[in-house]
């Protein structure tokens, strides 16, 4: 009895949470008269394709596709070099000054980049990078959490490992590179999911330092987008729109469900 | 390490090629943090003593502040932030308790519920602003149409001061609870299985085994969800720009959005300077918070 009356709960509330999906997508197919006049809006009878290609011919996606996915690897691959090196210095050498230097590192967690809108456009101005791609992704390229992360897991391989590496006469990047790297695998995996959603769905920051289509990624370019269209008609290209940014986003998701879930878990716990 | 009892000068000479070494590793990622996190910050306290337009700044002293604490379009962005806080914190947190307490169990549906509660997540938050603006429309909108087939009149939700508050909310909670329920999720299963056999044994009700057992089980975990939920709620302001702008007369605006305004549109660099600060302290305060109590917490 109990247990029903909480599951039917659930399954309402599923529904509800799931209807906004089931509604985008369904209003992305009608004709712009189903759109409004229709009183059912979960159901379309005359399915078009047409929005999509009038929102593709409105604003060059092709361009914002690019530049998203330009700005997200380019984040990411510099970051995981970045936080390589730092998590195995904070891991496993001693120096001078490593708490200071932690705590500094720490204050990124609470500080993050995105906050600094304006300190950090004067910055990209003093260095004339204002409108570049280079100017989305250079706040990114540290990055505290993910050397956090990693630092807890190059903490786990045994010493002698790194020992015996050094033994057998290899320098400490090949050590580096043949035992702590491999050994990390899952938790660059989770580092790389986390950053490549976050940075895809970033706004405000690449908003203020772009300008011109061609460094806009996706999310500025669909709120453009979105602005010159706010009347009920257009509906049906918005919400095209919409799908074309949030789709590649939800085939992640539903291709690396598992790796999905347990990274956001695993960057939770730290 | 055998090296380290060698001769003091061979000691020294070692501690100061391994502290080379360590610095050497650290300068990539310490370069982009002085840049970008470092400099900005000192940059902000800075700039929020001086006033006057960005080419002749002069310094005011504590000025700035008293201005910006006195100013109206300030107080309500403070007090809306707080409002926004109250509202999606506890309510998300809980739900996603609830959620994650009756989707632990292996059963039929649970895992697509469970992805019917997370896929929000991956959206963009400025995407979710367009999906809610036309459910939130007024006449055409989703909501609407749900209310006339039940014979009543929506109002103009984000057009109205009284409504746009509690309409962002909701569409905040809908984002975030599935995120929220995932860390819950992995709590419970790093709960104990014997208590819960002991208060089975004991006769137990369901609720009691929730108030007695899981929930104290699950402190850390909401002490934890809670930080982030909190630092979400001064971060993510990328809605205000699609739906609201921060109106109407700045029912919706918060303080993130209003040092972008400030910065972006009036181009006041002293005031946004001191919003930038009062943000910053925030974030440290949630986060001193964090080290201090939850730290504390987190072991029994």
């Amino acid at each position: 009895m109990y247990k029903r009356i909480n599951y039917s709960i659930i399954i309402i509330l599923g529904i509800v949470f799931f209807i906004p999906l089931l509604w985008v997508f369904i209003t992305s197919f009608s004709t712009s008269k189903e759109v409004i006049g229709s009183s059912f809006p979960l159901w379309v009878s005359n399915p078009t394709i047409q929005n999509y290609i009038d929102a593709w011919n409105a604003a060059p996606f092709l361009t914002y596709y690019f530049n998203t996915f330009v700005i997200v690897f380019g984040i990411l691959i510099v970051q995981i070099f970045t936080i390589t090196l730092a998590a195995y210095a904070f891991a496993r050498v001693n120096f001078r000054g490593k708490n200071v230097l932690f705590i500094l590192f720490l204050l990124q967690l609470m500080i993050q980049p995105e906050i600094l809108l304006f300190p950090n456009y004067q910055v990209m101005s003093q260095l004339g990078l204002v409108d570049s791609k280079l100017a989305v992704m250079l706040p990114y390229w540290a990055s505290a959490f993910g050397v956090f992360l990693l630092r807890q897991t190059f903490k786990q391989v045994p010493f002698d490992l790194d020992e015996a590496s050094k033994i057998d006469g290899c320098k400490w990047w090949q050590t580096l590179w043949h035992v702590y790297v491999p050994s990390a695998k899952p938790t660059y995996i989770a580092f790389a999911l986390v950053s490549v959603s976050h940075h895809w769905s970033n706004f405000m920051w690449p908003l203020i330092i772009t300008n011109s289509d061609e460094n806009r990624p996706l999310t500025v370019g669909l709120a453009k987008f979105a602005q010159s269209y706010e009347t009920g008609a257009q509906w049906g290209m918005v919400t095209a729109g919409t799908v074309m940014v949030i789709l590649p986003l939800l085939i992640a998701f539903f291709i690396f469900q598992k790796q999905f879930v347990s990274s956001f878990m695993h960057s939770g716990i730290k | 390490m055998a090296i380290k009892q060698n001769a003091p000068r061979r000691k020294l000479s070692f501690s100061f090629k391994q502290n080379m070494f360590a610095y050497l590793l650290l300068f990539p990622s310490f370069i982009f943090l002085s840049l970008f996190t470092f400099y900005p910050t000192l940059k902000s306290i800075h700039l929020s003593f001086y006033s006057g337009p960005m080419t002749r700044l002069q310094y005011s002293g504590l000025e700035q502040y008293k201005e910006v604490f006195t100013d109206d379009i300030f107080r309500k962005v403070m007090l809306n932030n707080i409002i926004f806080v109250i509202g999606t914190v506890p309510t998300s947190l809980f739900l996603a308790m609830y959620l994650a307490i009756w989707l632990n169990k292996k059963m039929a549906g649970s895992a697509l519920l469970r992805t019917s509660f997370f896929y929000p997540t991956v959206i963009p938050l400025i995407a979710v602003a367009n999906i809610w603006l036309f459910i939130y429309t007024p006449q055409y909108g989703l909501l609407e149409k749900f209310l006339n087939a039940f014979g009543a009149d929506g109002s103009n939700w984000l057009g109205s001061q009284s409504t746009v508050m509690i309409a962002m909310i909701i569409m905040i909670i809908w984002k975030d609870t599935g995120f929220f329920m995932i860390f819950y999720l992995a709590g419970l299963q790093n709960l104990p299985k014997d208590v819960y056999e002991a208060a089975m044994i004991e006769g137990a009700k369901p609720f009691q085994i929730f108030r007695h057992i899981t929930f104290p089980l699950l402190m850390p975990t909401t002490l934890f969800v809670m930080i982030v939920a909190i630092t979400n709620a001064f971060k993510n302001v990328d809605h205000l720009y699609i739906m609201t702008k921060g109106g109407p007369d700045n029912a919706s605006n918060l303080l993130l959005y209003h040092i972008y305004e400030v910065a972006f549109t009036n181009w006041d660099l002293g005031k946004a300077a001191v919003l930038t600060v009062v943000l910053i302290i925030v974030l440290l305060g949630v986060t001193a918070f964090n080290y201090l109590f939850l730290d504390k917490k987190i072991h029994y």
